[in-house]
């Protein structure tokens, strides 16, 4: 019964909590405060450990949340991608990877940002609390593909329905009642992740200037355009 | 033919006297903040030397400005569109602050707060951005007048091509010779900086042409600064922004000068506006080095004709403004003169801040030094000057010397005759010659001599109306607007978490 409320309390309310305070945030923070909406990048401060520890992280992260993204919304395709063992094995092994390059990258940032004194000077409380979220889950999430292998097929059979079920505003806790601890921990972090976001520099994820890939390269902007264009 | 209006400039580097005043004002009025402290929109830098940032002009290095792709097309040497996605996490050409300077201050508390000993406390210099004890290595300025040190010369990016012989006549003690060079943002026509911006953050007014980054879009991916090959976008540390000389839009919108050129105490500076035809700057910007200048100026249209006038008029360039360009000192300087030149315009970015390039002294380059006041080699001592004419040709002529030596040699005949008419201790008829030689009349001499020593502020900043408010009129009630503008930000800028 106490668990029971505990899972309630953790997998249906701190979702909602976490995702509403998500969307509300984010737009808040983009219409009343525009200008905080930077990756606040310390390249020109420190140039050459900088490579070494956010591009790792970047490229590490970017792949492991598509993993997850695509396992969510196209669960039944990637059970029949990977119903091959050795695609399933492919599959297994580079998430394993790019979890660790993660790891290493992320590593990197907090070393590079507590070791030089510049940087410390622009490095806030919230990102030496994200930095420690972040960890955490990608520990976690390392020593759930290491401890809970195969989760490319668990992940789509189980938790996608569930993940499903709360954006279904029918959450269904019986998928992951049942979850070893180590998971557990990491979906509850990943839903505090998600309500923390729009509180940190993580907004600049949402600001991706896809737009450069087509537009004209040059940007002319006019008081009153002549009447002819 | 589409007509557009530029707010262009002319700097005259034989009036520069390196006194740094308009950085000064500069740096008063834009740059005196936490973030901003080591930016210097106008920066001066002795020539030959480093500049700043240390070796700016060595694009081997920081791969600024535009490159040809093989087939026909101009891409960012530093981060074209393909070279974005795999780059925006970490910008491979981005200076850093080392390449500029750490900017920094001194500890005054400790004068007030020292315990009592035996020796007066002093105020050490300390690290604007983290407040820790530093040995101040570099500053802004600190190739000024060569700085005591032959390094900042012999590094100079524009010497290559030089002769051993010509490096030696730079440099040779007695013989030393430098000038300066003022800079600030060039307000290209064709800028790298709009250009490689994933964001879309940077933009050129269309009324204006005046090159500006839109705080609320930046989003510090800081391509601006990797692609402008003059270095004149600045990354703020602290906000995570970047920054560039706004030219004083403020000041401009109210018919006052910028604060640089306002202040500027050697009177180099030159305002107005020019006209150009903006279809043809792809075809310009992708010319062969050697053409490029004339290229430029061929965009440039000449506001008396009528046919310009018409369709300027149809482009919606209002009346104010066309007869402001007809008063333009810059359209006399780069157009009706050709005395003026653009910088580095190999970069392909078309910059429309030009410059009149230096004379220098000529005599301790001869052999025998003696004076000679009526040598029949008119044009001898331009080539001879103590400045190699390759160098000037580096900096404002792509390599090329054609255009430097057309400028120098009119520069030259003005001073002639001028001292015909006024000294008297060489005849008419020399200076005549020498006119005609350099493709100048004595009216047009007269006219460049007043306005290069005579010029009135009138005379120098001729600002166009910018109409702002009418501008805003048409689309909006005037009252409407200033409720919903007030200063453009809710609650001031906060730095993001
Ligand atoms: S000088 Fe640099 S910053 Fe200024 S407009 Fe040109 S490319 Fe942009
Ligand atoms: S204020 Fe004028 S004369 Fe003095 S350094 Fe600046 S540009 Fe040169």
């Amino acid at each position: 019964m106490n668990s029971h409320f505990l899972d309630q309390f953790l997998f249906v309310a701190l979702p909602y909590v976490c995702l509403f305070t998500f969307f509300l945030m984010t737009i808040y923070r983009y219409r009343m405060q525009t200008f905080s909406y930077s990756s606040l990048s310390s390249q020109f401060i420190e140039n050459k450990q900088h490579f070494w520890a956010v591009v790792p992280f970047h490229y590490g992260i970017l792949v492991v949340t598509a993993g997850h993204l695509i396992a969510f919304l196209i669960p039944r395709t990637v059970l029949a991608w990977s119903s091959h063992p050795l695609r399933l094995y492919v599959l297994e092994i580079s998430a394993l990877i790019f979890g660790i390059l993660t790891l290493i990258g992320l590593v990197g940032v907090v070393v590079r940002r507590f070791s030089n004194t510049k940087i410390r000077k622009v490095t806030t409380v919230t990102d030496w609390i994200l930095f420690g979220m972040l960890l955490v889950q990608t520990i976690s999430g390392i020593g759930v593909a290491i401890f809970y292998p195969w989760g490319s097929s668990w992940f789509a059979t189980n938790l996608s329905p569930y993940l499903w079920s709360i954006f279904k505003l029918n959450p269904e806790i019986a998928y992951v009642a049942a979850m070893p601890h180590l998971v557990k921990l990491h979906i509850v972090l990943a839903f505090l992740t998600i309500g923390f976001f729009p509180f940190t520099r993580l907004v600049h994820l949402l600001v991706v200037p896809n737009p450069y890939l087509w537009r004209k390269p040059q940007v002319v902007r006019w008081y009153r355009r002549p009447k002819q264009m | 033919m589409n007509i557009r209006s530029q707010v262009s400039m002319v700097f005259h580097l034989d009036k520069c006297i390196g006194c740094h005043t308009c950085s000064i004002a500069c740096k008063n009025v834009w740059t005196d903040r936490k973030g901003a402290e080591y930016m210097w929109w106008n920066n001066v830098e002795t020539k030959p030397g480093t500049g700043y940032p240390t070796k700016w002009e060595d694009q081997e290095k920081y791969k600024g400005g535009w490159e040809s792709n093989g087939n026909g097309k101009l891409d960012i040497k530093s981060t074209s569109k393909a070279r974005i996605v795999p780059n925006i996490f970490h910008n491979p050409h981005m200076p850093s602050m080392d390449d500029y300077y750490e900017p920094w201050t001194y500890d005054y508390q400790n004068l007030f707060n020292a315990k009592e000993g035996p020796d007066q406390p002093t105020a050490e210099p300390i690290s604007m951005i983290d407040g820790e004890k530093i040995d101040v290595q570099a500053g802004p300025n600190w190739d000024d007048d060569l700085g005591g040190s032959p390094i900042y010369a012999e590094n100079d990016p524009n010497l290559e091509g030089l002769t051993e012989q010509q490096r030696l006549q730079l440099s040779s003690v007695e013989r030393l010779v430098f000038f300066y060079l003022p800079r600030i943002c060039n307000h290209c026509l064709n800028p790298c900086c709009v250009a490689s911006c994933p964001s879309g953050a940077l933009y050129k007014r269309g009324e204006d042409g005046i090159v500006l980054i839109d705080q609320q879009k930046c989003r510090a991916w800081r391509s601006c600064v990797a692609a402008c090959p003059y270095k004149k976008t600045y990354f703020n540390w602290f906000t995570g922004k970047s920054e560039k000389c706004i030219l004083c839009f403020p000041r401009l919108e109210t018919g006052q000068a910028p604060a640089c050129f306002h202040s500027c105490v050697g009177r180099i500076r030159y305002l107005g506006v020019l006209l150009y035809d903006a279809d043809r700057l792809e075809e310009v910007a992708k010319l062969p080095d050697d053409q490029l200048v004339e290229g430029q100026r061929s965009l440039i249209l000449d506001p008396h004709d009528s046919a310009v006038i018409a369709q300027a008029k149809k482009d919606g360039i209002s009346d104010g403004v066309i007869e402001s360009a007809q008063k333009s000192p810059v359209y006399r300087f780069v157009m009706e003169w050709k005395i003026a030149l653009p910088p580095h315009v190999e970069y392909r970015t078309l910059p429309m801040l030009f410059y009149v390039p230096p004379m220098s002294p000529v005599q301790a380059s001869k052999p025998e030094d003696t004076i000679h006041h009526e040598t029949e080699d008119l044009f001898h001592d331009i080539d001879s000057s103590r400045v190699p004419m390759k160098f000037l040709a580096n900096l404002f002529g792509a390599g090329h010397e054609g255009g430097v030596r057309y400028a120098l040699a009119k520069q030259k005949a003005v001073r002639w005759h001028r001292r015909a008419e006024t000294v008297g201790d060489i005849s008419r008829d020399l200076a005549d010659r020498i006119l005609h030689e350099a493709n100048c009349t004595r009216e047009e001499a007269d006219e460049i001599h007043k306005l290069t020593s005579l010029c009135t502020f009138e005379d120098r900043f001729v600002i166009p109306p910018m109409h702002r408010e009418q501008a805003i009129e048409m689309m909006k009630e005037p009252h409407e607007h200033r409720e919903e503008t007030g200063f453009g930000f809710v609650g001031g800028p906060r730095r993001g978490l």
